[in-house]
């Protein structure tokens, strides 16, 4: 059992690290409120910056722009952009998951025109899967798109929680192309230009008052011909390859998400008298012992990812420990602070505020319950009412038991 | 970055499994509730050289770490196995490291001479005073007074209650305090002064309990450092846990198997989430207690700093894990897990009695508490 880097690893990091501290000063500050776009340009120059030193994509093969290197690659690079104080890539959605799934199911022009803007965030992209109506269950999505006679496509419907949309130029969207089908086999993905006519970007405001996600309306966009990634139809396969590359994003990322026990620990210290306070310290030692854990618990999963394994289902149960950690954090700290906690320029007052949003995010926690009890456990599934018979007839079925 | 556990110790832990297996132990524990007679795990921990499993090679010993000893514990926790390595390794961790006479140490090694640990509680940032375990209640018993005496000899007189393994012990390594701070003092548990009383019905009869007394008994004065006794206590707490992991496992199993038999309304129990969810959330806290024994396994050798914030959070872990998992075994079978042919109330009175042992499981979540609250783990 050793948490060092091996001789190569070492290596590598030593290289990242004299990179950084050379080019930290090109690095723009971590996203604050300041103005938007001017924001987005020097996240923009920064992550091309980055690129061109071979450090965006390093998980990509070679001939896509990448260094065909293993994800823990990608681990040493992200936890010394977190030790230089330094922001990530603007585009780690599109890098981390969209990206990764037009490789694996993508044609060859599509690679061929999109994969190099990406790395460089030229051309940032969005994920345009959720609804609505459609978030656990995403295969029970309603957005409709119809081909014509000449092969181009009419897309109407919306999308919610979509990260980056206001300044995205492409998203990668998952849409009904067959509502007679049942509801996983009529599904297509597509590559939707963000500019295109009919296209409406709102942004959706959190609990903290930032607009974090936005929610996206198309009403009537026409798409050209090939714009379907993977087969007609068969885009839920495609869909599946996103969440995995997410599940392999988030493992790797896992330490980055900075609920970390010390954190909160310096907090509370700053406060002797909380600090000797026996309910402080039952509080914190409860959720330290689970932030800890989540700790360590990512280390193991970095040593699967290592030896080339996937994480599965299981991996989900690390988000509902670092969710339901920090919420007690937050508590814990706002206790013990008093109101000066919530000041909106408090930074616990942004978590406290993030995170019951973050509950449901990826997954809500009975949903992966679901799925950890049936995959990992082998416990039977719930009964299911929409087997075997088509999406419109399921749609109908639906409506028709709320109307009753 | 290899957190994971080698080949070598895959096989240990299952030579464990494989071990514990030929002896009926669940039986075992319940007929001991009625007074019958533990099987002798001893000669079957002696055969697989778990005695001398952290003692040097050079000492008779298997020179193994924290983390394997761990491994065995888990699989002893599984089965409800008494076998007494609770006691015995940390007191051969202590009289290793205290410079015990390499004749002693052989018979650790071997096993033909049985250790007890008889604890005490380091001092924390809130009190920094050495403390016993009490007979009952809250208030801390003064850890046993030591007094040295010529020729690597000293005295100890005092109590603690509620020791593991001390019943049948030939030798007991014990904490105790002199006016420079804390002592380690190897006494013959034959010595004149010392009494080793058995605790009368202990609710988990696999786990033989004493309270022990010292009154001027003298034993040998070991070298051990200050950090070397507080590792003791810490590894204590480390091996509680890991038998709680292995018994959090054992009733995850029973759970979800019968989860998945047992119908009602015309579908298995396990398909509704309310079952579902419960077992989820017992198999989130097993591998929580997994990676914080790990991450305990690799303080010890390589992160000393931070074996007790590692080894207090699994034990907090562990403990919490197994008070949840063998309450969610008997709901899971419903009344017939309350019975008491059925195994599920030996889990839970091994739940009871082990979150209660050497300081408690609350005591665990205050010392790492206090240990990142002074910032004494800083990396953590």
């Amino acid at each position: 059992m050793d948490l060092n880097d091996t001789p190569e690893q070492a290596a590598y990091r030593a290289e990242v690290r004299a990179w950084l501290e050379q080019n930290a000063q090109h690095a723009p500050a971590t996203r604050g409120r300041g103005d938007e776009e001017q924001a987005v340009a020097a996240h923009r120059a920064w992550q091309r910056r980055l690129a061109e030193a071979g450090y965006v994509g390093v998980t990509w093969p070679a001939e896509h722009g990448g260094q065909g290197k293993g994800p823990l690659h990608q681990v040493v690079i992200n936890q010394e952009i977190a030790r230089a104080g330094v922001p990530g890539i603007l585009d780690a959605i599109g890098v981390g998951m969209l990206g990764p799934t037009l490789i694996a199911h993508g044609s060859d022009e599509q690679k061929q025109r999109y994969l190099a803007p990406m790395l460089h965030a030229d051309e940032v992209w969005c994920q345009l899967f959720s609804e609505p109506a459609a978030g656990s269950d995403l295969a029970g999505i309603q957005s409709r798109a119809r081909q014509e006679a000449d092969g181009s496509w009419r897309l109407s419907g919306q999308k919610v929680w979509t990260t980056n949309a206001q300044f995205a130029s492409y998203g990668l969207l998952l849409a009904r192309t067959d509502p007679d089908a049942h509801k996983h086999k009529g599904l297509t993905m597509f590559v939707v230009p963000m500019d295109a006519e009919g296209v409406t970007i709102r942004p959706l405001r959190q609990i903290s008052g930032e607009p974090e996600f936005n929610e996206v309306f198309f009403d009537d966009v026409k798409l050209e011909p090939g714009a379907e990634v993977g087969p007609v139809n068969g885009g839920w396969g495609v869909a599946l390859t996103t969440l995995m590359f997410e599940r392999l994003t988030i493992g790797a990322g896992s330490e980055g998400m900075g609920y970390r026990a010390d954190r909160f620990a310096r907090a509370i210290a700053s406060d002797p008298v909380a600090a000797k306070d026996p309910e402080v310290r039952a509080r914190f030692g409860e959720l330290a012992t689970e932030l800890l854990a989540l700790r360590f618990t990512g280390y193991r999963l970095l040593t699967a990812i290592s030896r080339g394994q996937i994480p599965g289902p299981e991996a989900g149960m690390g988000k509902i420990t670092a969710v339901n950690g920090a919420i007690a954090a937050g508590d814990l700290i706002a206790d013990v602070l008093g109101p000066e906690a919530l000041d909106p320029e408090s930074e616990w007052s942004y978590l406290i505020s993030f995170l019951p949003g973050l509950k449901s995010a990826g997954g809500t926690e009975e949903i992966l319950r679901n799925t950890v009890g049936e995959r990992v456990l082998g416990l039977p599934p719930e009964p299911r009412l929409d087997k075997g018979i088509p999406f419109s007839e399921l749609r109908a079925k639906e409506r028709q038991e709320v109307a009753s | 970055m290899n957190f994971d556990l080698s080949d070598e110790q895959v096989l240990l832990r299952e030579a464990a499994r494989d071990a514990f297996s030929r002896v009926r132990t669940v039986e075992a524990a319940r007929e001991a509730l009625e007074g019958g007679e533990l099987p002798d795990l001893w000669s079957t921990a002696r055969q697989a050289g778990w005695t001398g499993l952290l003692l040097a090679e050079e000492h008779g010993g298997a020179g193994l770490g924290a983390i394997d000893a761990m491994l065995v514990l888990a699989e002893a926790g599984r089965v409800l196995a008494g076998v007494p390595l609770l006691g015995h390794l940390p007191a051969t961790a202590l009289a290793e490291s205290g410079g015990c006479d390499e004749g002693t140490l052989a018979k650790l090694a071997s096993g033909e001479l049985r250790a007890a640990y008889v604890p005490a509680r380091p001092g924390d940032d809130v009190d920094p005073a050495w403390t016993a375990e009490p007979r009952s209640g809250r208030r801390r018993a003064p850890a046993p007074d030591v007094v040295r005496g010529d020729e690597g000899l000293a005295t100890v007189s005092g109590s603690v209650a509620w020791v593991p393994d001390a019943v049948g012990a030939g030798l007991l390594v014990v904490v105790g305090v002199d006016a420079s701070g804390p002592v380690a003092v190897a006494i013959d548990a034959s010595a004149d002064g010392v009494t080793v009383e058995p605790a009368r019905g202990v609710y988990d009869a696999t786990r033989p309990l004493a309270h022990v007394r010292f009154e001027n008994a003298c034993g040998k004065l070991l070298a051990a450092g200050e950090e070397e006794m507080r590792r003791a206590w810490f590894l204590a707490h480390a091996l509680i846990a890991a038998e709680s992991l292995g018994a959090v496992e054992e009733c995850l199993e029973r759970s979800v198997a019968y989860a998945k038999e047992r119908y009602t309304f015309g579908r298995a129990i396990g398909s509704y989430q309310a079952i579902k969810h419960a077992l989820t959330e017992v198999l989130r806290r097993q591998e929580n207690t997994r990676s914080l024994l790990y991450y305990a396994g690799w303080a010890y050798e390589s992160k000393p700093d931070e074996f007790a914030a590692a080894a207090s959070a699994a034990r907090a872990s562990g403990g919490a894990a197994l008070d949840f998992a063998a309450r969610e075994v008997i709901s899971v079978h419903g009344g017939i897990g309350a019975t008491w042919e059925h195994d599920a109330p030996l889990f839970f009175r091994r739940a009871q009695l082990s979150r209660r042992l050497l300081g408690g499981t609350g005591d665990a979540v205050d010392r790492l508490a206090g240990e990142l609250l002074t910032g004494s783990a800083a990396a953590a």
